[in-house]
């Protein structure tokens, strides 16, 4: 590996900004404030171009909407929609950070139930949820995990929100790879804005919240 | 395919060999032959039917649970056999009555009736005397009741269209 040395202005003189001396010389003045030189007008100029501010919350949700990874799981027609957006570069879903597609539920943000979820599949995706790590995501992709769709009979789940609190409602069967994407757009809104929403309260859980050490 | 008239020769020859009561009667539609027999001499029939007869039957195709609402008795039972060599198909079924629904398992004579039945077992509740492992197989362990019967309700939910939207007053709330 090549060390690359460059030529240090000394403090104080002017170098032109945006160069590699100009960076050189903001952290050596840093280095100089730390030690008590820089104040006043200098020090307000040195916040003004180093210090952007912003709450604890906002960042982390920002960081939480642009890598909502998804779990690797599908359930019928939908899932393999799902594998076209997620999997081809025509629906590049990597810009939003949701392209990688975790095995394990101990790892993924959030979990698109992607078709009819059956009466004996639903303590599965029930428990798979309850593994997943908080804060975490559900979007019902297609009209089988939304409200059933056609499957109005004895085997199907009407619904998959009557076991799991979904965030995002996807309509379409099955939805097209844009209305994905604008699904997973809506919950990075969610995200942004308020994570909750409230569906604790809607689903009376209020009191499950997993502590942070 | 038997013809009409073989298949009554079948229904005369089983008659001789197994029982006289064996079979109580033969339909013949839509070139399909089908025998029907006792509940009690299901097992009987069906090996005379692949072993002894001179016409064998060597393969169970399937199997299926039956529900004829209105009549009675209500449920049934059909097999669906096949000879390979003389590529002849027969239908044996055999019918219960919903209060007792028992008919014997031919697990033994058919090794494949195993998940047929116990399916049939699962949609239709009907209970296979001798069947080596009588669980459900589709459904849910602890489901209750038996889907496929005609009287068990559809289920599902009420959907809210506009043409029904008088039927749910105040549906908003």
């Amino acid at each position: 590996m090549e060390v690359v040395r460059n030529k240090v202005a000394a403090p104080g003189t002017p170098a032109a900004p945006g160069t590699p001396e100009d960076f050189r010389a903001k952290q050596l003045s840093a280095q100089q404030m730390l030690r008590g030189d820089l104040d006043g007008r200098a020090l307000e100029q040195y916040v003004e171009e180093r210090v952007m501010l912003t709450t604890l919350d906002k960042a982390q949700n920002w960081a939480r909407r642009n890598a909502c990874w998804p779990l690797g799981f599908g359930l019928a027609c939908c899932a393999i929609e799902m594998i076209t957006v997620i999997g081809s570069p025509r629906n590049d879903i990597s810009r939003f950070g949701a392209e990688v597609v975790r095995a394990s539920p101990r790892q993924a943000d959030m979990i698109i139930l992607s078709g009819r979820v059956s009466i004996k599949m639903a303590p599965i995706i029930r428990r798979i949820y309850d593994q997943m790590l908080e804060p975490k995501w559900v979007i019902a992709m297609g009209a089988c995990s939304s409200s059933a769709g056609m499957f109005s009979n004895y085997a199907v789940v009407q619904g998959a929100d009557k076991f799991l609190p979904v965030d995002v409602y996807i309509p379409g069967c099955p939805p097209r790879p844009e209305a994905l994407i604008y699904g997973i757009m809506k919950l990075q809104d969610k995200i942004t804005n308020e994570p909750s929403l409230g569906w604790r309260k809607r689903y009376d859980a209020e009191g499950t919240e997993e502590p942070v050490a | 395919m038997p013809d009409a008239t073989g298949l009554e020769l079948l229904a005369q020859r089983i008659r001789g060999a197994v029982a006289d009561d064996a079979v109580v009667g033969t339909a013949y539609q839509h070139e399909q032959a089908m025998l029907e027999v006792a509940p009690a001499r299901v097992r009987e029939v069906l090996t005379y039917l692949r072993d002894k007869d001179e016409e064998p039957y060597e393969q169970l195709l399937s199997l299926h649970g039956v529900d004829y609402l209105p009549e009675e008795p209500r449920l049934g039972v059909h097999y669906q056999l096949l000879a390979r060599a003389r590529r002849e198909r027969l239908g044996v079924k055999t019918r219960v009555t919903v209060e007792d629904p028992v008919v014997p398992s031919v697990v033994d004579i058919f090794p494949t009736a195993n998940f047929h039945e116990r399916e049939a077992f699962d949609m239709f509740g009907l209970l296979f005397d001798g069947h080596p492992d009588p669980r459900r197989i589709l459904l849910p362990e602890d489901y209750e009741g038996f889907p496929q019967r005609r009287d068990f309700p559809v289920g599902g939910e009420p959907v809210l269209f506009t043409h029904n939207e008088h039927k749910y007053p105040r549906w908003y709330e």
